[in-house]
């Protein structure tokens, strides 16, 4: 419990050194578009590819489930609308990001700890957390609410692509499905979980990292403890932003 | 000139410094000597603010750096310049891109001035050929250099070397020895260097700071170092068979 206070106190002085004003406007704005590339775009691929297989995922097994005839084909295109919209593009994405993205990050400012670049940053006089740290947050801030709506389209065409194929449900009564009752707030929701979600990853990992001491071996502990750490608080958030913007 | 004031440093019970007065001189090359960890590197780390002193003073130049905000140590800062022992380079920049750094976040410079000055700081270590090759494609020694080229870079004040021949041939060491020297001449800065190699302190040792144990033994210059009675000193300095019997030697020949 002391130790995890301590976690905690820590984290919290080093995200407001994180976020107090910076050196040289330009230069934080080169290095933010760089981090677009390298976390944000670079993702792409992945959350694409994880986003087809778990629409597809949904669509079958909502399929295999709904035996009884009364209950109409169409709520298959409907289950995998909403399951892709509230959960699966931003948390099980997020999750995803967690370990690439989060594994990245504390790897990379952990060889810049272990190797005195950081050291290096604060001997010139650099606030060196502001600069390593803020540009990754407001770049996953920014672009990660795109990957969740890349997410949340290429898995609903997963979903319509896999009952199609196999014969699960007609083209007509998936989008029938996809388009009935649907609640633009889920959306938001979404949404809103993402941009928290994309705060977790960065901050946490980039926690692990700067604090990291020793040679190859604790970078290799920190980027995993990142992975780990960072997953947890998502589905701690999950639970916490679900309440406050679910509950009736 | 540093002016250090009665430092102490401990961690936990450990104590690593104990009471360091010295005063390091503009215009020549301080080396602080002694065992590994007999407390020079954090001697040094408390001298750049990377670590904090429990107890004494760090004067630059008249100004109490022990006693400023964050705010005004970055401004003090700026007037340094440091090599790490392993060069400390930014992986993900080129050369010339490491040289650029500092220029780019605190020069008010043009582009074309940033770029000359880059270059010229190469040129002064000898490594203007390798300004578009990247860290992990250059031996120990260039790394070496191109870390003096990017402390060089903005004119500083101070200048801090932490083990700057460490992993280096005697050829390579003797090379930054006389360029950290040149340096130190001609910029007329206050140079400070950490090491434990023999060499250099015979080669540029102006004035050397012997620590064992945190404290502060001894300290002289490369020629009164030959005559010290210290006997802590004689046996750090004078380790190797070869070593006492060079100083049996010079005492001989005196």
């Amino acid at each position: 419990m002391r130790m995890l206070l301590f976690h905690i106190g820590r984290y919290v002085l080093l995200m407001k050194k994180v976020f107090s004003r910076p050196e040289k406007g330009r230069v934080y704005i080169n290095q933010t578009l760089d981090e677009l590339v390298t976390i944000g775009f670079n993702s792409v691929g992945i959350v694409v590819i994880i986003s087809i297989f778990m629409g597809a995922v949904i669509t079958l097994q909502t399929a295999y489930n709904l035996e009884n005839p009364l209950i109409p084909v169409y709520l298959i295109g409907l289950g995998t609308r909403d399951s892709m919209i509230l959960e699966f593009s931003s948390t099980v994405v997020g999750l995803v990001l967690a370990g690439k993205v989060g594994s990245n990050i504390a790897s990379e400012i952990g060889t810049m700890r272990v190797t005195e670049q950081i050291d290096a940053l604060e001997i010139m006089g650099i606030n060196s957390a502001s600069y390593l740290i803020l540009p990754k947050i407001l770049a996953a801030v920014f672009f990660f609410p795109f990957l969740t709506i890349i997410s949340m389209f290429v898995g609903i065409f997963g979903g319509w692509a896999a009952g199609v194929l196999t014969g699960a449900i007609s083209s007509t009564a998936f989008i029938y499905g996809v388009q009935y009752a649907f609640v633009p707030f889920y959306v938001v929701y979404a949404l809103i979980k993402t941009v928290v979600f994309a705060f977790i990853i960065v901050s946490v990992s980039a926690y692990e990292g700067y604090y990291c001491q020793g040679g190859a071996l604790e970078v290799g502990r920190a980027s995993t403890k990142a992975v780990v750490y960072s997953s947890l608080v998502i589905l701690l958030f999950n639970v916490i932003i679900t309440q406050m913007m679910l509950a009736k | 000139m540093i002016d250090v004031q009665n430092i102490s440093k401990s961690f936990a019970d450990k104590v690593v410094l104990k009471n360091i007065n010295v005063v390091f001189e503009t215009g020549k090359t301080n080396l602080i000597i002694g065992q590994s960890g007999s407390g020079k590197t954090v001697l040094m780390k408390s001298l750049v603010g990377l670590i904090e002193v429990d107890e004494g003073s760090i004067i630059y130049d008249g100004r109490n750096f022990t006693a400023m905000n964050f705010r005004e140590r970055k401004e003090v800062r700026k007037e340094f310049g440091m090599v790490f022992q392993g060069g400390a380079l930014f992986d993900s920049l080129n050369v010339l891109q490491n040289v650029l750094f500092p220029l780019n976040v605190f020069s008010t410079m043009s582009k074309s001035e940033k770029l000359d000055r880059a270059h010229f700081c190469l040129k002064r270590v000898n490594l203007e050929h390798a300004a578009h090759l990247f860290p992990s494609e250059i031996s120990g020694g260039m790394k070496k250099r191109v870390a003096i080229a990017r402390a060089i870079a903005l004119n500083p004040k101070y200048l801090f070397f932490d083990e700057p021949n460490s992993g280096l041939d005697p050829q390579t060491s003797i090379v930054i020895d006389n360029l950290i020297k040149e340096i130190t001449e001609e910029y007329q800065t206050t140079t400070i260097i950490n090491t434990h190699d023999m060499n250099s302190v015979m080669e540029i040792g102006e004035k050397i700071v012997f620590i064992y144990k945190g404290n502060k033994l001894w300290e002289g210059t490369k020629h009164d170092i030959m005559h010290s009675d210290c006997p802590e000193l004689n046996d750090f300095i004078f380790a190797s068979e070869f070593t006492r019997l060079i100083k049996k030697n010079i005492k001989n020949l005196t």
